[in-house]
């Protein structure tokens, strides 16, 4: 009975090095619907994505952030009706850039310009907070 | 290097120097003519002055040029400045702040006696726009729950599931609602309970019904916290949930009518309903420009001067000449009402206009959480946006 508890199990001890090493980060949820759609008649250059449940808010803010990339020939966005929670956003692209890297580059440009912000608000917010007790600015 | 790739800091240096601070200053400036506003959209989009200027999306510029000035912090009421976004990007944490940051505020409210003369309905709504306030790291860690629908409604049915939200958020538990009572009744003071006769006062002639009776006014401190499960560890003493302002006036009863409900409290959304909205309003202004092309003296000055609200203009004395001058003091207080462009005496002299990228905003809170803190967590979900659409696009590419 002692050896049949002491063999070893190569495989359990595998199975967990490999469960541990694709463990998803506690950030993002198990399953996300998927909220981006691709409009028919794009192309690699030229494409039209439908967002779900999204408006102007990220509507105007990734428009801007994309159109500040030189490698966009057209961007845009709408809502084709109100009553309906679509936002699409139509990019277009000069000589044979991907419209996908340009879409992920807008997004992640307004991933860091939100982090930016963020500092610099906390850290002019502390500042304030230290120098005017009263919380209200010497003018 | 194609003509429109970004230029190098030589080359930029180079292209700068044909443009004074002046020349580039006007860039950023929106003009407010009398009848007109010309100048209104952003113009630093790559390509639109020529190849001789770089606009191209730089993190590091971006954050040079990027300043943030406070001016107000009070815990409900912060004012402050951004200065170098564009408007869609201040605009998105305008809209965020008033729509998209979860708050706590009764939902469902459940009646067992209502004699009072206000309708179930309306004193369902009345509680409902009471705001609510509590731990923090309570309210954070609090999940979301949300209602099926009946399972005869077969559109309701087939839109339930969207939101990406646990099997949990189904029921209501003790990690996602906040329970909360209200009991009150009302009757006639007497002099064993309250130390005054109610109805021998209403025989001599006292009108005041404070006097008359016991709980006639019921107050939204009257609002009874009540923690199940493990509430009790996130919301206790300090942490307790209460409403942010305890002298809201709920209902009025008289003798012998009672009200006797349960609330039942959840996360939401200020873009599902308005009671779900945690600033009273934010809201943000460009901060005004007052040209003065033209020196204006003398009684031309002091008439300039009661063309704006008090404290934008001061008369200066000119060294010179000994007259006194206007000279433009503080434009934030200006409320660019352009009465001086009604007036001809000054035609010519003064250019108005505001700073397109100089954003002064205004966010008052109602109290659940603390202004800077709702500007902060607006920042976060703007990034959480992003992010999550970045996920869905590697999605998206995969599955081409």
């Amino acid at each position: 009975m002692a050896q049949d508890n002491d063999r070893e199990m190569p495989d359990a001890a595998a199975g967990a090095e490999a469960e541990e090493a694709t463990v998803e980060e506690p950030a993002a949820p198990i399953h996300e619907k998927q909220r981006l759609r691709l409009l028919p008649g794009s192309s690699d250059t030229a494409a039209s994505f439908a967002f779900d449940r999204e408006d102007h808010t990220l509507g105007n803010a990734l428009r801007y952030m994309i159109m500040k990339n030189p490698d966009v020939e057209f961007c845009g966005y709408s809502i084709p009706h109100p009553s309906e929670p679509v936002m699409n956003i139509r990019i277009q692209t000069w000589d044979d850039v991907s419209v996908f890297e340009v879409l992920r580059k807008g997004l992640n440009d307004l991933a860091e310009l939100c982090d930016v912000v963020e500092d610099k608000f906390t850290t002019a917010r502390d500042e304030f907070n230290d120098k005017n007790p009263d919380r209200i600015s010497k003018r | 290097m194609p003509s429109w790739a970004p230029l190098t800091d030589d080359q930029l240096a180079e292209q700068r120097r044909g443009l004074s601070e002046e020349q580039l200053q006007q860039r950023r400036i929106v003009n407010i003519n009398s009848e007109t506003v010309t100048d209104v959209s952003g113009t630093d989009i790559p390509g639109h002055y020529g190849p001789g200027q770089d606009d191209t999306w730089d993190l590091n510029r971006f954050a040079q040029n990027l300043k943030i000035d406070y001016h107000q912090n009070k815990p409900n009421d912060a004012a402050f400045s951004l200065i170098g976004v564009d408007a869609s990007i201040a605009n998105a944490f305008r809209r965020i702040m008033l729509a998209e940051i979860p708050t706590l505020a009764i939902e469902d409210v459940f009646i067992f006696d209502n004699t009072s003369i206000i309708q179930d309905e309306v004193l369902a709504h009345r509680l409902g726009l009471i705001p609510l306030t509590g731990g923090k790291a309570g309210l954070d860690q609090l999940g979301w729950f949300k209602k099926p629908p009946p399972k005869d409604d077969y559109a309701a049915q087939a839109m339930y599931d969207q939101d990406d939200l646990p099997a949990s958020a189904s029921t209501p538990n003790d990690h996602n609602t906040i329970v909360v009572s209200l009991l009150v009744d009302c009757r006639w003071a007497t002099i064993d309970e309250d130390g005054r006769d109610g109805k021998q006062l209403a025989k001599d002639g006292e009108t005041d019904p404070a006097v008359r009776y016991v709980n006639s006014n019921i107050y939204a401190h009257q609002l009874v916290f009540e923690p199940q499960g493990d509430q009790t560890k996130w919301f206790d003493g300090e942490n307790a949930i209460k409403p942010v302002n305890p002298d809201i006036l709920i209902a009025k009863l008289r003798p012998g009518q009672r009200i006797n409900l349960r609330c039942h409290c959840i996360k939401g959304l200020g873009m599902d309903h308005a009671k779900f909205s945690p600033v009273a309003t934010a809201s943000y202004r460009l901060l005004p420009s007052i040209d003065i092309t033209a020196p204006i003296v003398g009684i031309e000055a002091k008439k300039f001067q009661r063309c704006f609200p008090r404290g934008v203009i001061a008369l200066e004395k000119d060294a010179n000449s000994g007259e006194t001058k206007a000279v433009v003091a503080d434009p934030m207080k200006d409320t660019v009402s352009r009465e001086c462009l009604r007036h001809d005496e000054f035609k010519g002299k003064v250019k108005l206009g505001r700073i397109r990228d100089h954003f002064i905003f205004s966010v008052e809170s109602t109290g659940q959480f603390e202004s800077d803190e709702l500007f902060l967590e607006s920042v976060r979900l703007l990034k959480k946006k992003a992010e999550k659409f970045k996920r869905h696009l590697t999605e998206l590419e995969e599955g081409r």
